[in-house]
């Protein structure tokens, strides 16, 4: 009898947490429709975070695939399952945008490296062509673009 | 338009950038002096065009290295043959110019000659010459980097750190494509060497700072320490062409 009772309290809780994963997720996907409406998240990064949104839901509503799925992977508690697979989730992302903001400081340097470049030429240009340096404009301008 | 070319990079050196203009007019009148102002919040690039200079202004700070490769790329869009670096707050004595062209006009198989003040005239390597100090901990630094350095390259090199560089078209060629970013000055030593440009050092006598502070603390240096290693070590990895001397147009990063 007690043993019963035990086991409709923990399937409540159950039911409860599942609720709770459920209303995260749906936030999480408002949350990110509103970042890409505003132009505040681009439509790449924003799959990400819906894709993970939905990876919750399934979770959540699909009652017995992480258990199976941490069986298959012979972790006995199917939590741990889900924290290891978070966890390197992040890594994966943090791993990325290292990656992507590399990326931006070497076009950003490349960017101001040009600028400050024209910025000087066009100075020189104006004060008259026979100030330019002495270099022909179209034939430096024709070796600068076909540079990179 | 002269055929060679001193880019002084300088950020916030409005105290020592005109002087240093002066010195390379006087000693090496057959350079065209290029000043990088690199994001300055004072007068440096004011300063400079007063002096005579020619002067890009960065939009923001950007660092020595790339600092340093917009030198190296106006030097490649203005044909200049020969390309000197020469930092702005006077640490370096533009009297030893004419000496490191005459190094790098000599050797026609040597295409970077580096200034270094662990080297004495005679050849010796020891101790820097009268007129530098720097601190146990940059020392140790750069005992560090000339050993790594020197086995990397398979010759003797006693001043990996200095920026005191002088390099010929080829030379501009290759940083003005791929130049280190942070602390540039030994990376770029390795990075010519795998290109298999043949490097030489020359000694020369340092000054103190006449403006401006350093950018390498105690605190800082161990991150400099492990940084550059680390990029040499990859740099070393990399797959660079090694085949002629400035053979860079194929497969290069």
């Amino acid at each position: 009898m007690s043993l019963l009772a035990a086991a409709r309290v923990t399937e409540t809780t159950v039911t409860f947490q599942r609720a709770g994963v459920i209303v995260f997720a749906v936030v999480v996907f408002l949350v990110v429709f509103e970042l890409v409406r505003r132009r505040a998240l681009m439509e790449r990064y924003a799959l990400l975070w819906l894709g993970a949104a939905v990876v919750l839901v399934v979770l959540a509503v699909w009652r017995g695939l992480l258990t199976s799925v941490s069986g298959d992977l012979h972790i006995y508690t199917p939590v741990n399952a889900l924290f290891a697979a978070g966890f390197v989730f992040t890594v994966a992302l943090l791993l990325h945008f290292s990656m992507v903001i590399s990326r931006l400081s070497e076009q950003n340097k490349v960017l101001a490296q040009r600028l400050a470049l024209l910025d000087q030429r066009v100075g020189t240009l104006e004060q008259g062509p026979e100030l330019a340096n002495g270099d022909d404009p179209v034939e430096a301008g024709t070796r600068a673009v076909g540079k990179r | 338009m002269n055929r060679y070319l001193a880019i002084v990079p300088a950020h916030n050196e409005v105290g020592a950038i005109a002087a240093t203009i002066g010195e390379i007019h006087a000693a090496a009148p057959q350079f065209d002096v290029l000043v990088i102002d690199d994001g300055s919040t004072d007068d440096t690039a004011a300063a400079a065009l007063a002096a005579g200079a020619r002067v890009v202004s960065l939009p923001f700070n950007v660092g020595i290295g790339a600092a340093v490769q917009c030198g190296y790329l106006y030097a490649q869009a203005h044909g200049h043959e020969v390309a000197v670096q020469v930092d702005g707050d006077g640490q370096h004595d533009p009297r030893d110019i004419p000496r490191l062209l005459a190094v790098l006009s000599a050797e026609s198989d040597t295409h970077l000659v580096t200034g270094s003040r662990f080297l004495h005239a005679d050849g010796q390597a020891g101790e820097p010459r009268a007129g530098h100090r720097s601190t146990a901990y940059r020392r140790l630094g750069i005992v560090v980097f000339a050993r790594v350095v020197s086995a990397l390259t398979r010759q003797r090199v006693t001043d990996p750190t200095s920026g005191y560089r002088m390099t010929d078209r080829i030379g501009i060629e290759l940083f003005a494509r791929d130049y280190p970013s942070d602390y540039p000055e030994v990376e770029a030593i390795v990075l010519a060497h795998t290109y298999a440009l043949h490097t030489r050092e020359v000694g020369v006598r340092m000054r103190p700072r006449s403006s401006g502070r350093s950018k390498i603390s105690a605190s800082v240096s161990v991150y400099y320490l492990i940084k550059v290693l680390l990029a040499v070590f990859v740099s070393a990895l990399r797959t660079h062409p090694q085949g002629e001397p400035g053979a860079l147009s194929e497969g290069a990063p």
